[in-house]
C-alpha cells in the first residue's frame, strides 16, 4: 500500500495547514512564492543589464527614418532580470519536478547532455548560409539524425525540415497533394478521412489545403470502424488522417487492413506520429503501410517543451511521395554532404518550401544525442516501460476510475468520467484537485469521443515508487468525490498553487494582450505599488 | 540505461499487477506481420555520456564556427552577442521542461513572460497587440498573408522583389497548395520598387520587408495609404529585428501586420533554428490571428493572472475552422528573446542598434575602397549589398578557403536570376571588429 507523504508523524506543533485560512503577508509572499510585478512595473530610466561600447560618431544610413520617441522598454540591472526570471520559474510546474501525466504530449526526462550538446560552438554558433564545405559536420549531423529516422520508420525518405508537428501534417499533407496532382487526380480527390478522436491538428491542416474533412466513426472497441471506412472511401477520397497508436492510447489493430483499403482505393494514409513513442524500437510505421508519418522530436526524442515549444517535426515518406518531399534535403556526395535547394539540380519535383534555411537544427542535435544514448537497444525498451507503465496505472485504478476502453493499452490510458457521477465533481474539478496534490493534471476533455474524457500518460521515466505515489493520491481523490459530500472543496481547487483557478470568461471577454501603463492592477499589493 | 528507472523486478511486479505473462502481451494489438523479432536492426545500441559527447565534438570539428574566422554572414539570421544570463535562466528546468500553459494555476511563469513579450512586440513594431510567437519569421509572414486572405475575403498578395527569397518561397508554397495567388516582384536590388500602382481591388495584401533583403531602408507610409484606400493590407516584414532600435517602426509606417525574426535577440545562429516568429496587427484584427494569446485576468482570490484566451480561434478548440494549424510554437526561444530585451532595456536596445549601424557602416566604407567593388545601397541598417566585378559565388569560396566567412552570394538565394549573380551581402554587427574587417578586405583584394 502507498504511504501517504506527511511528514508531521503525529508530532504536535503542526498550525493550521488550510492555504486559504493563513494569516495575509505584508508583502502578498507567502515563503518561496514570492509575488512578482511585470518587468514594465519595475524598470527604472538609467538601468541597464548590459554593457556597451559608445557607438562612434557616423553619419546615418537611414533614409530619413531614424526612429524617434520612446519606445518605452523598461530599464532593468542584470540581478533584478536573473530575480525576476527565477522568481517566474518557480510559479511552473515542469518534468524536473515530477510526474507530469499530460496525455498525448509525452512529458518524459530531457537529458541534461542532449543541451549541452547542442550548445557547442562547433554545432550552436553556425550559420545556415555558411558556405556547405564550412558546415560539413552540421550535414553529417542532420543526415545522421534522418538516417536513425528513416530506419526506425522502415521509410525510405524524410523531409527534415518542418517546425513542428503541426507543420509536419502540413507536410505530408502538401506530399499527398502534389501527388495526386502529378496524377491528375487532385481536383477529384477533395475528401481526407480522419477519425473523431483526432488532433485538432489534423482537421486544420486538410481544411487549410482545401480538402473536406470527412469524420469517420469507432467502433465500441475504441478503434477505427473499418467497415464504415470501407464504406467512405471511393474516387474523391484523397487520404485518410490516423493516429496510431490512436489518441484513445490504443493500438488500432486492423491497421494493415485500413492501409490495404485506402491504397486500394487510390487515397494515401497520413499517419500523425504523435504517439510513435509507444512503439519506436518496437514497430516500424513502414510495415503497416503508411505513407508519411510526422514524428514530434519534442515528444518522442525528448527534445524540451520549453513552455510550448520549439519543436521539430520531421516527415518520413514512402517511395511514392518521396519525389515530391520540399526543399531542402541533405545529399551525401562522394567525400562529404551537400544541400539540395532550389536551384540544385534535382531528381523528383519538390513541392516548394516550409521554412527558411534548414529545420530545426538545435531539436536534431538533442533529438540525436537522446538516440545515441538510448541506441535500437535503449529506444525499445523505453517503448515497452512507457507502455508497461500506463498498463499499471489503468490496473491499479480501474476499481475505483473507470477506463474508457478495455486494455491493454498503449503509452497512455483513457478514462471516462462515469466515476464522478453524481458526485458533484467533474473531470476539471477531479484534475484541479490534483494540483494540491503536487502533480500536473492530466489531460482532460480530450480526445472528444468520451465523455469527460481524462488522458494520463506516465511516460517511462517515472520510478515505480513515484507511480504508486501517484495512483495513491489518484485513489484518495477519487474516495473523497464518492463521498458524495466533498463536492464544494473540488470545486474550491486548488487552493495551494501559486495562483487559483483564473477567470478565463474574463480575459476572453474583455481581452488585455498587453502590459499598459493605464492597465489597473486588481490587486496593488506594497510591492507592486513601490515599484510604480 | 541511465534514463530508465524500473528495474527488471519493477517490471515484473508491475506485469503481475496487470496480469499479464510479458511485456509482449501488452502489444498484442500489434498484426502479427508488423512484429519485429527483436530490436530494430542495423541500428547501434546505447552509449555513455561520454561517447555521445565525443561523437558531437566529432560533428563540430568538422564546422568552420564564426567564432573561430572573421564573419559577414546575415540574410535573416544575425550573429549578435547573447549574454550569459539569457543562456542560463532559459536552462531552469521549470521553463525548459515545462509544456504550453494550459494548466494556468500552475503555470504562470509561462504565461507572465509569455505577456511580457507579447508586450515587448508591441513596442518595437508600434502595433497594438501581438501573440505569443510563431516558429519563425518566414512561417509567420506566410500565415500573415493567409490571414490577410481571410480579413479581406480576397485571394492574390504581391510579394516585394525586397522579400527574403526564402521567405518568398514559403508564401509561394502555400499559395499553391492552399489555393492563393502570390504575384511576385522582381529582386529589388536597388530598394526603387514601387508597388503602389499594382494595387488593385481584388489584392489581399502587400509584403514589403524593411530593411529589405538587400539592406535597403524604405518608408511605406505611402504604400500603405494605397493599400488601405483599395482595402488591401500592408504587411512589413523585418528579418533584422536589432534595426527597430534605429528606424522608425512599420506600426508608425500604416502596418496591418507586422512579422518579424526575432532570432537577433537572445537566439544564436543554430544553423538556422529553432527561432522565433514575433507576430502583430491592429486590435481589430486580433480576432484572426494564427497562435496562442495570452490575456490577463484574475483568479479566485481577485489576484492578477495571466491565460491563454481567445483559443476559439485555435484548432484545438474550432479544428477545420481555425485561423491556423499551428499547436506548438516557440515558447522557449520567446523567452530568450524576452530576458535578452529586458536585460538591453531602452537604452541598451537603441545603443546595440547604434553600434550595429556604425559597425556595418565602417565595412561599406572598407570594402567600397577595394576596386572593382560598388556598395549597391545609399541606406542600409547593418547589412548591404555590394556588387563584384565577377560572380559572387567562387568568390565566397575562395574567401571561405581562407577560412574568412564573407556573406552571402545573392545567387544562392536567387538561382535563376542572371542578373544577381555579381552580387554580395555583406552584414556587420556589434561583433565584428577591425580583426575581421582587416582581413577580408585583404582577402577581397587577392581572390578578386
Amino acid at each position: 500500500m502507498v504511504q501517504s507523504l506527511d511528514r508531521s508523524q503525529g508530532r504536535a506543533g503542526a498550525v493550521a495547514t488550510d492555504g486559504a485560512a493563513a494569516p495575509k503577508t505584508f508583502t502578498g509572499n507567502r515563503a518561496l512564492q514570492i509575488e512578482e510585478p511585470l518587468i514594465f512595473e519595475m524598470g527604472q530610466a538609467g538601468r541597464c543589464g548590459v554593457d556597451l561600447p559608445e557607438p562612434p560618431k557616423v553619419k546615418d544610413r537611414l533614409n530619413g527614418l531614424r526612429r524617434g520617441g520612446e519606445i518605452g522598454l523598461p530599464g532593468l540591472s542584470e540581478p533584478q532580470v536573473v530575480q525576476h526570471y527565477t522568481r517566474l520559474s518557480q510559479k511552473n510546474y515542469a518534468i524536473d519536478m515530477g510526474v507530469y501525466p499530460l496525455g498525448s504530449c509525452t512529458m518524459k526526462h530531457n537529458p541534461r547532455i542532449n543541451e549541452k550538446v547542442a550548445r557547442l560552438a562547433g554545432i550552436g554558433d553556425l550559420h545556415p548560409l555558411q558556405p556547405v564545405s564550412t558546415v560539413q559536420g552540421a550535414l553529417e549531423l542532420i543526415d545522421t539524425l534522418a538516417h536513425w529516422l528513416k530506419t526506425l520508420t522502415g521509410m525510405p525518405a524524410v523531409a527534415m525540415s518542418p517546425a513542428a508537428g503541426a507543420h509536419g501534417e502540413m507536410c505530408g499533407m502538401m506530399a499527398i497533394a502534389a501527388a495526386l496532382d502529378a496524377k491528375g487526380e487532385r481536383a477529384q480527390r477533395k475528401i481526407v478521412l480522419a477519425p473523431e478522436s483526432a488532433h485538432g491538428t489534423n482537421p486544420a491542416t486538410a481544411a487549410a489545403l482545401g480538402f473536406t474533412v470527412k469524420p469517420i466513426p469507432a467502433n465500441d472497441r475504441g478503434r477505427v470502424d473499418l467497415a464504415a471506412l470501407k464504406a467512405a472511401l471511393g474516387p474523391d477520397v484523397a487520404a485518410i488522417m490516423l493516429t496510431n497508436p490512436n489518441t484513445c492510447g490504443l493500438f488500432e489493430s486492423e491497421i494493415v487492413e485500413i492501409s490495404t483499403a485506402v491504397h486500394e482505393a487510390g487515397a494515401y494514409f497520413y499517419c500523425d506520429g504523435a504517439n510513435f513513442n509507444a512503439i519506436a524500437g518496437r514497430v516500424r510505421p513502414g510495415d503497416l503501410g503508411v505513407d508519411c508519418m510526422h514524428i514530434n522530436l519534442h515528444k518522442t526524442f525528448s527534445t524540451p517543451h520549453g513552455g510550448g515549444g520549439p519543436g521539430a517535426g520531421p516527415v518520413v515518406l514512402s517511395a511514392a511521395l518521396a519525389p515530391f518531399a520540399p526543399y531542402p534535403w541533405i545529399v551525401k556526395t562522394g567525400d562529404g554532404w551537400t544541400v539540395a535547394e532550389e536551384g540544385t539540380r534535382v531528381a523528383g519535383t519538390p513541392f516548394g518550401r516550409l521554412k527558411a534555411f534548414h529545420g530545426q537544427m538545435g531539436m536534431f542535435s538533442r533529438a540525436l544525442a537522446y538516440i545515441m544514448s538510448h541506441g535500437a537497444d535503449g529506444l525499445k525498451q523505453a517503448s515497452e516501460d512507457a507502455v508497461l507503465s500506463a498498463n499499471y496505472v489503468m490496473a491499479a485504478l480501474k476499481d475505483v476510475m473507470t477506463p474508457a476502453f478495455d486494455g491493454p493499452c498503449m503509452h497512455e490510458v483513457l478514462f471516462d468520467d462515469s466515476f464522478l457521477k453524481d458526485t458533484g465533481v467533474s473531470t476539471l474539478d477531479f484534475a484541479k484537485a490534483m494540483i494540491d496534490e503536487g502533480y500536473h493534471p492530466m489531460t482532460m476533455y480530450f480526445p472528444l469521443v468520451v465523455h469527460g474524457a481524462m488522458l494520463i500518460e506516465p511516460t517511462e521515466s517515472q520510478a515505480k515508487e513515484d507511480l504508486d505515489q501517484f495512483i495513491g493520491a489518484l485513489r484518495s481523490l477519487t474516495e473523497r468525490a464518492k463521498t458524495g459530500t466533498a463536492a464544494e472543496e473540488f470545486k474550491a481547487a486548488p487552493r495551494f498553487s501559486p495562483r487559483r483557478r483564473l477567470d478565463e470568461t474574463l480575459a476572453a471577454r474583455k481581452p488585455i494582450l498587453r502590459w499598459r501603463p493605464s492597465n489597473n492592477p486588481p490587486e496593488g499589493g506594497p510591492m507592486r505599488q513601490a515599484a510604480e | 540505461m541511465r534514463y530508465l528507472p524500473l528495474t527488471d523486478a519493477d517490471r515484473r511486479e508491475m506485469l503481475r499487477v496487470i496480469g499479464a505473462k510479458s511485456v509482449d502481451d501488452l502489444f498484442r494489438d500489434v498484426p502479427a506481420s508488423a512484429r519485429l523479432p527483436g530490436k530494430v536492426a542495423g541500428l547501434p545500441d546505447h552509449q555513455g555520456e561520454l561517447e555521445v559527447e565525443r561523437a558531437f565534438q566529432g560533428f563540430a570539428a568538422k564546422n568552420v564556427s564564426p567564432a573561430m574566422a572573421p564573419f559577414f554572414i546575415g540574410a535573416g539570421a544575425y550573429r549578435h552577442h547573447v549574454p550569459a544570463t539569457v543562456d542560463y535562466m532559459i536552462q531552469r528546468g521549470e521553463f525548459l521542461t515545462s509544456y504550453t500553459p494550459y494548466q494556468p494555476e500552475i503555470t504562470q511563469g509561462t504565461l507572465q513572460y509569455l505577456f511580457e513579450f507579447q508586450t515587448q512586440v508591441t513596442l518595437l513594431t508600434g502595433m497594438e497587440v501581438a501573440n505569443a510567437s510563431m516558429y519563425d519569421g518566414s512561417t509567420g509572414t506566410s500565415e500573415a498573408v493567409l490571414m490577410a486572405n481571410r480579413v479581406t475575403r480576397r485571394h492574390k498578395a504581391l510579394i516585394s522583389g525586397g522579400l527574403h527569397p526564402q521567405y518568398r518561397g514559403v508564401i509561394e508554397t502555400a499559395a499553391r497548395w492552399e489555393g492563393f495567388n502570390a504575384v511576385v516582384g522582381k529582386a529589388d536590388v536597388d530598394g526603387l520598387e514601387d508597388l503602389i500602382a499594382a494595387v488593385d481591388k481584388e489584392t489581399s495584401c502587400v509584403v514589403v520587408q524593411n530593411p529589405s533583403f538587400f539592406g535597403h531602408v524604405r518608408d511605406f507610409s505611402k504604400l500603405a495609404e494605397a493599400c488601405h484606400a483599395a482595402g488591401a493590407l500592408l504587411i512589413v516584414v523585418v528579418t533584422e529585428v536589432v534595426s527597430l532600435g534605429l528606424i522608425t517602426p512599420p506600426g508608425e509606417m500604416g502596418a496591418d501586420i507586422v512579422v518579424c525574426e526575432g532570432q537577433s535577440i537572445g537566439n544564436g545562429l543554430g544553423f538556422g533554428g529553432p527561432y522565433v516568429g514575433l507576430f502583430a496587427t491592429r486590435e481589430k484584427y486580433m480576432r484572426q490571428m494564427p497562435g496562442r494569446l495570452v490575456g490577463e485576468t484574475v483568479d479566485a482570490d481577485g489576484k492578477r493572472g495571466f491565460v491563454l484566451t481567445l483559443s476559439t480561434r485555435e484548432q484545438h478548440i474550432r479544428r477545420e475552422k481555425a485561423t491556423s494549424n499551428i499547436c506548438t510554437n516557440a515558447g522557449l526561444c520567446a523567452l530568450a528573446f524576452t530576458i535578452h530585451l529586458t536585460l538591453l532595456g531602452e537604452a541598451g536596445f537603441r545603443r546595440l542598434a547604434e553600434l550595429n549601424h556604425a559597425k556595418a557602416s565602417e565595412l561599406a566604407d572598407r570594402v567600397a575602397a577595394v576596386p572593382g567593388v560598388t556598395v549597391v545601397n545609399d541606406s542600409f541598417f547593418n547589412e548591404f549589398t555590394v556588387r563584384l566585378p565577377r560572380p559572387a559565388a567562387p568568390v565566397v569560396e575562395a574567401l571561405a578557403a581562407r577560412r574568412i566567412l564573407a556573406g552571402v552570394p545573392v545567387s544562392r538565394l536567387i538561382p535563376d536570376d542572371p542578373s544577381v549573380a555579381n552580387l554580395l551581402l555583406l552584414a556587420a554587427t556589434e561583433t565584428a571588429t577591425e580583426h575581421g574587417m582587416a582581413p577580408l578586405v585583404a582577402g577581397l583584394k587577392e581572390v578578386l
